[in-house]
């Protein structure tokens, strides 16, 4: 007899442990719309498989839990039988010996919370009070309802023009989807179940690669309405609108008060990201519609600024997307000193091509989001001799893409986490010299489940540096529009869910402006609603839609297959210069790739109820 | 060309065929469920599942289009026992006592499991029974339904209702109706074409056989039945009857025989109708001309029903004549009864209709005539072959038998009513007559009818317009201009809800302007009705609708004014259309009718 043995995991270990993989990523996969109380009550089944069964509570108070909430499901419950469901988990969560009982407990009183009328709905009306909503989860995901398994498919039959089509139906800007679209389609992709998402936002940029957007012709326009309606902003969501508009037969003015179109596109995101000539294709492509510009045209009672209230008067209805663009203060002690500036006015110049002269500086970028990771990496291709990131919590807290950290870490950055800048200290002719930092430790973890940062018991630390970048967000520039009449909560626009503004007849707002600081995609999807609401609003209905005949699916088996990753240019050759890093993928990949889709358009829920929405 | 393999066999079909109907093309049948063409097409019930050699995933042959080369095996053993789960797996959720079930002999489940020889269940059975309203004329029976969501398609599909949806979501998930309303409180026109459709017995009419039962043993009461133009095309298909023999008058006999004292046309009452709304178009045409809207046909109750729901706005704009079965229920107490000497008290009022939603017609309090109901019970087509069936009666030993007098009799007219068009057809043919005081011949009309698109007329400017749907609508709508007299009338017939709906949505958009419209709640008319005999997956609406036309050329007399029936009526008791009398018995006020509600 040995005494002791080196453990090794049999069979049976090691395919369970497969399983709980297997099972993660199913959760992750779940789509919207299922019954709370179901799902409740399966989680409760795992849980009560995780028990020993030593202890009372656990062994047999989970067990009588699942009984009364099969009740619930099955017609059998009354108002009593959820105070009894509340009193069995709270005395499971006050008594059980381990976190296998009380979180189980916990989980199911959150629930209590979260869904209790979902509870009463199934006592007093013998159903779910949430509606099968099992559609096509990446497009019930995607802001816009760009219709991905249709271009996905489209991409495999390598017909990018008619990819490029289809996906304007939704979104007029193809290319910059495709190159910096935050992609929340792919979180819930069902592929989740066998494999990992699909690539989706690659296989947009192998559509908009192949077929450029300024190649393709927009669609036919309808007969003129001559309703005039003025976008005040040349963004996303501005620009967005006044496409839609123009294709409805009506006619779209923009105005924007700097010297080019895109908005955040342009002056937020650096080339090296998104190439300005790739904008331009997107920007090309809406203007053929006939929208008209007035550029460095600003709306103000400043002279040489056009009145709010005259473009009120003179047109037909008015869409405000003037984004959000002023910077926040960080409001901390030498925040005036020389050199410390705010991300918004270092992207602003790069975006108008002047750039700042950071050559041989070192540079200290506060935040930790996308806008912080953009500035960070810019500063890096400025020539700057040291780039570091100040941020008071961790890395894995940070709410920039990971792909964006680690690229940045890539290129040279060095990531102080855990640091909350303290004051800046500055020579004796006001130029920076140094950022002094407060450590932190990770904490206690929030009703929202993020871990907060908490004062370290050592010394301040001093970050010697000559420039500071303050990325740690963004605000609206809301004053004149207030004034103006508009109401303003919280320092946003205040529009309703239509994008229509309460008691302002004919005005509208959507993007950045109404949301505050979010990505492209919400923006580009509060202009289509506003364009649908405005032509609504005019006493119109022009559907806009598209005739791309989408391919059959494939009977292809669907066996596990890795996800195609888009390449990058290496850290070496591209730190020096503002040229796009991210390459596109093959025809052999895309090929691949696409046929990944499971096209949820036409298995599952979907050919019952809420498939494919061929027109809006 | 797509060339394949099914089961050995070389197959050679047209590009987008499915394997389905591949396979159907050399004589291959592949079971299924829940597939309904062009309607339920969500391959849900996994019964198809057919294997393409190759490839692991096994496919649904009935949404799975045909590819070059493929090699299909419908019998492998694979598919055999696939087949067979998903069976049994539905029979587990299934109340099996078929014995009880109205559908026993005509379910497609109970073949399904009969032919592939299932005589148990391994799974626990798990069947649930929802509470229902029984009172209404349209019955659910959760304990049947096997979840292939074919009433949800086709009432969202072809009848734009929605009255049922899917409920909950996992191994709860079944069909209710929408919002889980009360099936009372709900907009449903009753027009049965969910029940039609329900390839089980989920879904049936209010069983009122039990009354009939009550009346005939009755001493005190005499019964007097109608019988509606469908009810008679369709009554022996499920009999198996020889073709051509003629129905009608056997119809008569057997009724007789299992012991009704009366048995009478409704297409003598669709006459009188004729009669009374085709007075009343001529009437209200000034006014039609000058606000642009219709006067809409009224005899489908549940179109009725579905204007009271959705646009009670326009309900000003049906006619006021009541429908055949309650101007023939209004007469029989009144006219008949002082004709036969019975009190109207004594007399039992039945119609045998091919339509559920006349049970709930029948009982509008509308539809009464000094207090007393004009039709006491109304019969399903599918209840008449039950009552049949319950007493042996064999119609091949039966001789014809004429309708009985008084009031027997209709004319060609009063017959297609049953099919959609008829109404428009029979009214023109009386109109022609009343304006021009000429008789036009009996087919000079015929162009209104649906199916007929290539008439040649010179008299009518006809325009289909067809809908971008599919193949199984009949066409959208039947547009026709017929220059009577002086007067140029545009007529416009419609049938089956979804259709109805846009047309009404175009005429208050201003976007389409008629002077009379026919509208039929089920598509194809009354012939499709909800309670006629089920074909599972198969539409008998056309074959049904083509003898009615037989029915009509057979007869001597085509024009409802011509009936001499009806000619003595109006001189012995009505006096003339629209008069008095007419208006107090033959006429109801829609707007009034709080019944539907």
């Amino acid at each position: 007899m040995s005494r002791l043995k080196v453990e090794t995991p049999d069979q049976v270990q090691l395919t369970v442990e497969r399983l709980y993989k297997d099972l993660e990523r199913h959760i992750v996969a779940s789509p919207p719309g299922l019954c709370p109380v179901d799902l409740q009550l399966s989680f409760l089944k795992v849980c009560q498989a995780q028990t020993c069964g030593k202890c009372v509570p656990c062994r047999v108070g989970l067990a009588q839990l699942q009984k009364l909430l099969e009740d619930v499901l099955e017609g059998r419950a009354t108002m009593d039988t959820l105070r009894l469901i509340e009193d069995t988990a709270n005395s499971i969560t006050d008594s059980a010996d381990c976190a296998i009982g009380y979180e189980a407990s916990h989980m199911l009183l959150a629930g209590f919370v979260g869904f209790r009328e979902d509870y009463v709905h199934h006592i007093k009306e013998g159903c779910c009070s949430v509606h099968a909503n099992h559609s096509i989860p990446c497009v019930a995901l995607c802001p816009a309802q760009v219709d991905i398994p249709g271009y996905v498919a489209l991409v495999g039959a390598k017909r990018y023009q008619d990819a490029v089509k289809l996906i304007r139906k939704d979104n007029p800007f193809p290319t910059a989807c495709a190159l910096i679209c935050e992609h929340p389609c792919e979180a819930r992709c069902r592929r989740n179940m066998i494999d990992t998402s699909v690539n989706i936002r690659g296989l947009k940029r192998m559509a908009v690669d192949m077929a450029h957007a300024d190649t393709v012709p927009v669609p036919e326009k309808a007969a003129p309405t001559g309703k005039n309606i003025a976008i005040i902003g040349g963004g996303p969501s501005g620009l967005s609108a006044a496409y839609y508009l123009e294709i409805m037969g009506h006619h779209a003015v923009v105005f924007e008060e700097k010297k080019s179109l895109g908005g955040m596109l342009r002056y937020g995101i650096p080339s090296y990201r998104f190439p300005r000539e790739r904008l331009d294709e997107d920007i090309n492509a809406i203007l053929s519609t006939g929208v008209e510009v007035k550029l460095n045209t600003r709306i103000g009672n400043n002279e040489g600024e056009i009145p709010f209230e005259s473009i009120h008067n003179e047109y037909d209805a008015v869409y405000i997307a003037i984004g959000a663009h002023t910077d926040k203060k960080i409001g901390i002690e030498g925040e005036d000193s020389k050199g410390v500036i705010s991300a918004v006015e270092m992207l602003r110049g790069i975006g108008d091509d002047i750039m700042p002269d950071f050559k041989g500086k070192r540079v200290v970028v506060i935040g930790g989001g996308n806008v912080a990771m953009d500035c960070t990496r810019s500063a890096i291709r400025l020539g700057a001799s040291k780039v570091c990131i100040a941020y008071r919590r961790r890395q894995e807290d940070m709410t920039a893409l990971p792909d964006e950290v680690e690229g940045a870490i890539a290129e040279g950055a060095e990531l102080y986490g855990l640091k909350a800048p303290h004051h800046i200290e500055a020579d004796e002719n006001g130029n920076v010299a140094a950022l002094w930092v407060e450590p932190q430790i990770i904490g206690p973890i929030d009703a929202w489940g993020r871990a907060r940062p908490i004062h370290a018991d050592v010394d301040l630390l001093r970050i010697p540096c000559d420039i500071i970048v303050v990325a740690i967000g963004q605000g609206i520039e809301s004053k004149y529009f207030e004034e103006a009449g508009i109401k303003i909560h919280k320092g946003t626009i205040e529009a309703l869910e239509s994008s229509e503004l309460e008691d302002n007849e004919g005005i509208f707002a959507g993007g950045d402006c109404v949301t505050g600081p979010a990505t492209v995609i919400r923006a580009i999807a509060a202009g289509k609603v506003a364009a649908a609401n405005i032509d609504e609003y005019l006493g119109y209905r022009h559907e806009i839609s598209c005739d791309v005949e989408i391919p059959a699916p494939t009977l292809e088996d669907k066996r596990p297959c890795g996800r195609v990753q888009l390449s990058e240019i290496e850290a070496s050759e591209r730190r020096d210069n503002f040229l796009h890093i991210e390459n596109c993928m093959s025809e052999q990949e895309a090929c691949q790739e696409a046929g990944r889709c499971l096209r949820c358009d036409k298995f599952g829920f979907s050919s019952l109820k809420g498939g494919r929405n061929t027109r809006w | 060309m797509v060339n394949l393999t099914i089961d050995g066999i070389n197959v050679s079909v047209p590009e987008g065929t499915t394997i389905m109907d591949a396979a159907k093309s050399v004589g291959i049948y592949i079971p299924h469920l829940c597939y309904l063409r062009g309607i339920n097409e969500i391959s849900a019930c996994k019964v198809c599942m057919v294997e393409i050699q190759g490839k692991q995933k096994m496919v649904t042959a009935c949404s799975t289009p045909v590819a070059e080369g493929l090699v299909i095996y419908t019998s492998s053993p694979r598919a055999r026992k696939i087949r067979r789960t998903n069976v049994e797996l539905i029979l587990s959720q299934h109340d099996c006592n078929c014995v009880t079930c109205v559908r026993s002999g005509n379910c497609s489940l109970q073949t399904l499991a009969g032919h592939m020889g299932i005589y148990e269940i391994p799974f626990k059975s798990q069947v649930t029974k929802a509470p229902w309203d029984n009172e209404f004329p349209l019955i659910r029976d959760s304990s049947k339904c096997i979840k292939c969501m074919r009433c949800v398609n086709i009432c969202d599909r072809v009848q734009n209702l929605s009255i049922w949806d899917v409920q909950n979501t996992g191994a709860y998930t079944t069909i209710s109706t929408t919002d889980n309303k009360p099936i009372a409180c709900t907009d449903c026109s009753l027009c049965g074409q969910c029940i039609t459709h329900c390839p089980v017995g989920a879904l049936k009419e209010r069983n009122d056989l039990p009354q009939i039962y009550d009346v005939l043993a009755d001493p005190n009461k005499v019964t007097v039945v109608q019988i509606a133009p469908a009810v008679r095309t369709a009554w022996l298909e499920r009999i198996g009857m020889p073709e051509g023999i003629d129905s009608e008058g056997r119809l008569v006999a057997a009724l007789k025989r299992v012991g009704f004292d009366y048995v009478l046309d409704t297409s003598f009452s669709a006459d009188v109708t004729i009669m009374e709304e085709g007075s009343e178009l001529l009437e209200r045409l000034p006014e039609i001309k000058e606000s642009g809207l219709p006067m809409f046909t009224s005899c489908c109750p549940g179109w009725v029903s579905f204007l009271t729901k959705k646009y009670p706005q326009l309900l000003g704009r049906l006619s006021t004549t009541k429908s055949p079965q309650q101007i023939f229920g209004a007469l029989i107490k009144t006219h008949f009864a002082e004709k036969t000497g019975i009190a109207p008290e004594n007399i039992c009022s039945i119609s045998i209709m091919p339509c559920v939603s006349k049970k709930r017609e029948a009982a509008l309090l509308t539809m009464r005539s000094n207090g007393i109901p004009d039709v006491d019970i109304v019969l399903t087509t599918r209840e008449l072959v039950r009552l049949l069936r319950a007493d042996r009666i064999d119609p091949t030993t039966l001789t014809d038998q004429p309708f009985d007098s008084p009031l027997g009799d209709g004319t060609g007219a009063g017959v297609i009513f049953g099919a959609t068009g008829g109404v428009m057809e029979a009214a023109l043919r009386t109109a022609h007559f009343v304006v021009t005081g000429e008789e036009a011949p009996a087919d000079a009309f015929k162009v209104v009818r649906a199916q007929q698109n290539d008439y040649p007329d010179a008299s009518a400017n006809s325009k289909v317009v067809l809908g971008d749907d599919d193949e199984r609508r009949p066409p959208v709508r039947k547009e026709c201009e017929f220059a009577i007299g002086d007067t140029v009338v545009r007529t416009c017939v419609v049938s089956g809800l979804g259709n109805a709906a846009e047309l009404v949505e175009d005429i208050l958009a201003g976007r389409a302007s008629y002077d009379f419209v026919e509208v039929m709640a089920c598509p194809g008319g009354c012939v499709a009705g909800g309670g006629q005999p089920i074909h599972d997956n198969e539409e008998w609406g056309e074959k049904r609708s083509a003898k009615l036309y037989e029915l009509d050329c057979e007869r001597t007399l085509r024009r409802s004014h011509e009936n001499p029936l009806v000619k003595r009526i109006y001189e012995e008791f009505l006096d003339k259309p629209l008069s008095e009398k007419s208006e107090y018995l033959l006429h109801s006020d829609h707007v009034n009718d709080g019944n539907y509600q």
